[in-house]
């Protein structure tokens, strides 16, 4: 505060709260570009993977898949690509190569996933 | 727009600096010139937010009025005149009162005394309970003495020091059982990892060599009810043939604070209508008796006694608190001790910033208990049965206890919700009200304007210290 100065202890209390400080920022899913690394570079942990136990990414608080703490489409390339559970998805190394090539972020591309069937 | 209004406070001034205390948070905040302004344009009536801005930009034009306005909102000094007052929310503390912890536990071990003190509570016309006829014991036996502590450190849940006081009638007309609850106490601390601190008030014209040594052996802090110097103190603190008290009391008292050096020895003041020389008193009692600390409380009565005092009487009591309070400042500055206790209590809650649900402890950390082994809500209520929260022996009345504290918070004392000065007072105390009001839910509304008087007088001595030599608030810290 610059106006004002905290002289008991309560008012100390209540100038931290009015000004708490700065918090972590939010780096799960931001990318990291060119720009110094918002996170140190760890084991790759598939976001919102059942086994990995993360709360949110199934259902969000009203129980629909509007507000999740990831995305859905997340998993569909998390899983197949990164870790070991590519059942869900086509085979691509003989099948079908091409199945997401007009996908180039999922997030916002995820319509454009061909459908395919054996 | 917004329309903007002063949120509840009180302003004051001291050392040249401007101070909020802001109601009911009890956070004190020193204000600049360009925050003065504000709270100086919106003194009157409610402004807009752009008018406001508008008001006082001329003065400081260098100044960001708007951020500064959102300084002022965020500690509530300003808030949208729409919006009403955050209601006072009741019983937060309690729930479960089951887990509430007693600290202190507050033995009377005797109802007899050996005075006859005109203004006695206990005594007097204005008594609750019969002492002399009635179903309680005159003494305090041993086994009652060991349940209460048991009880004390059975209700004390996580709390790691507990408090047991003794007290009377005339505490030292049970000296043996008293001695002998100490070690035991000590001994019960140790077994449940906790640690256990002892008081004791005395009128002390009963005092023995053999006893002094064992209060400062056992460390045990003393207060000693005494009102001044010989004429005061024989006006109304007499034997029960009528004499005066003070010859008798002086010699042991100079034993007890010349052997008792381990803990501050207080006296404790009753004024009233005879006997209100404050600063005379609290001289003879400092530098002619030697005592560290004085403490000045108005007599408890019901309106209308010879020695009740009276409007003009609170006038002349809080204008010799001022003088006295003028003094405490004066060695404050210069970091030296004063012993006006009053001041130092009020400070210590200021620095604090204590906001009050209930005006003190009684049946929320502290309990009263009878000779007989009764609970009551205080000592002052020890043996009541309106006012009873179980026995040491059938364990404390929770339920009762619940009712107690639902009944008295300052949410229902309307009469306070105006007032600035409710975080340290909220109310007074529950036997001046029983006294005055037949009950112990009505605020003191008698002393409402003295309250007043002291709690700012008191709040310039805070921000006087805290401007000019705010090290000595470290000692408050604690």
């Amino acid at each position: 505060m610059k106006h004002l100065t905290p002289i008991n202890r309560k008012a100390a209390r209540i100038a931290a709260a009015a000004n708490p400080a700065p918090a972590g920022d939010v780096v799960a899913l931001q990318e990291q570009g060119s720009g110094p690394p918002q996170q140190p570079e760890g084991p790759h942990i598939p976001l919102g993977c059942s086994l990995a136990f993360q709360p949110g990414w199934e259902a969000d608080r009203n129980g629909g898949t509007a507000g999740l703490c990831s995305p859905v489409e997340r998993d569909l390339f998390d899983c197949h690509l990164g870790c070991y559970w590519p059942a869900h998805v086509p085979d691509q190394l003989n099948h079908a190569p091409d199945w997401t090539s007009k996908c180039a972020a999922a997030q916002k591309d995820w319509r454009k996933i061909d459908l395919i069937f054996p | 727009m917004t329309i903007l209004r002063l949120g509840e406070h009180h302003a004051f001034e001291a050392a040249d600096q401007r101070y909020l205390y802001l109601v009911p948070s009890a956070a004190v905040f020193a204000l600049d010139a360009p925050a003065g302004a504000l709270i100086d344009a919106l003194s009157d009536d409610p402004v807009s937010r752009t008018d406001l801005i508008a008001r006082v930009s001329p003065q400081f034009p260098e100044t960001d009025l708007d951020a500064l306005l959102t300084e002022l909102e965020q500690i509530h000094a300003v808030r949208p005149a729409a919006e009403p007052a955050p209601e006072m929310p009741a019983i937060i503390p309690l729930t479960p009162v089951e887990s509430f912890p007693l600290t202190t536990a507050v033995l009377n071990v005797t109802n007899q005394c050996n005075l006859s003190c005109g203004y006695c509570y206990e005594y007097s016309e204005d008594k609750i309970v019969d002492t002399t006829n009635g179903a309680q014991p005159k003494f305090m036996t041993d086994e009652t003495a060991r349940k209460s502590i048991d009880l004390l450190f059975r209700e004390s849940g996580e709390v790691k020091v507990v408090h047991v006081s003794f007290f009377g009638g005339e505490t030292l007309m049970n000296y043996p059982v008293l001695s002998r609850a100490v070690p035991y106490a000590k001994a019960q601390a140790e077994a449940h990892g906790k640690r256990v601190e002892f008081n004791l008030t005395t009128n002390a014209t009963l005092l023995t060599t053999k006893m002094i040594e064992f209060l400062a052996e056992e460390d045990i802090s003393v207060t000693v009810s005494i009102d001044g110097p010989r004429d005061m103190q024989n006006r109304f603190r007499v034997f029960h043939d009528g004499s005066g008290s003070y010859d008798v009391m002086l010699p042991r008292v100079r034993e007890l604070l010349q052997r008792h050096r381990s803990r501050p020895i207080g006296a404790r003041v009753t004024l009233t209508s005879q006997v209100n020389d404050i600063l005379g008193i609290y001289q003879h009692l400092t530098e002619e008796i030697g005592f560290q600390e004085v403490g000045f409380a108005p007599v408890t009565t019901s309106p209308g006694r010879d020695h009740a005092l009276d409007g003009s009487g609170f006038d002349q009591m809080v204008t010799q608190f001022k003088a006295l309070a003028d003094e405490f400042l004066r060695a404050a500055l210069a970091g030296q001790h004063h012993g006006f206790s009053n001041v130092s209590e009020t400070l210590g809650e200021i620095h604090k910033g204590v906001s009050k649900a209930y005006p003190c402890g009684a049946g929320l950390g502290l309990i009263g208990v009878a000779t007989g082994g009764d609970i009551a809500l205080c000592h002052r209520f020890a043996g009541s049965d309106e006012h009873n929260l179980g026995s040491v022996t059938e364990g404390l009345d929770r339920g009762a206890q619940q009712a107690f504290l639902e009944r008295n918070h300052i949410a229902h004392k309307t009469d306070c919700h105006t007032c600035w000065a409710r975080p340290l007072c909220s109310g007074g105390c529950y036997h001046e009200a029983h006294t005055r009001y037949g009950t112990t839910t009505h605020p003191n509304l008698h002393y409402c304007d003295w309250i007043r008087e002291w709690t700012d007088i008191c709040l310039r001595i805070y921000g006087e210290i805290a401007e000019r030599s705010p090290r000595f608030l470290n000692r408050f810290d604690s």
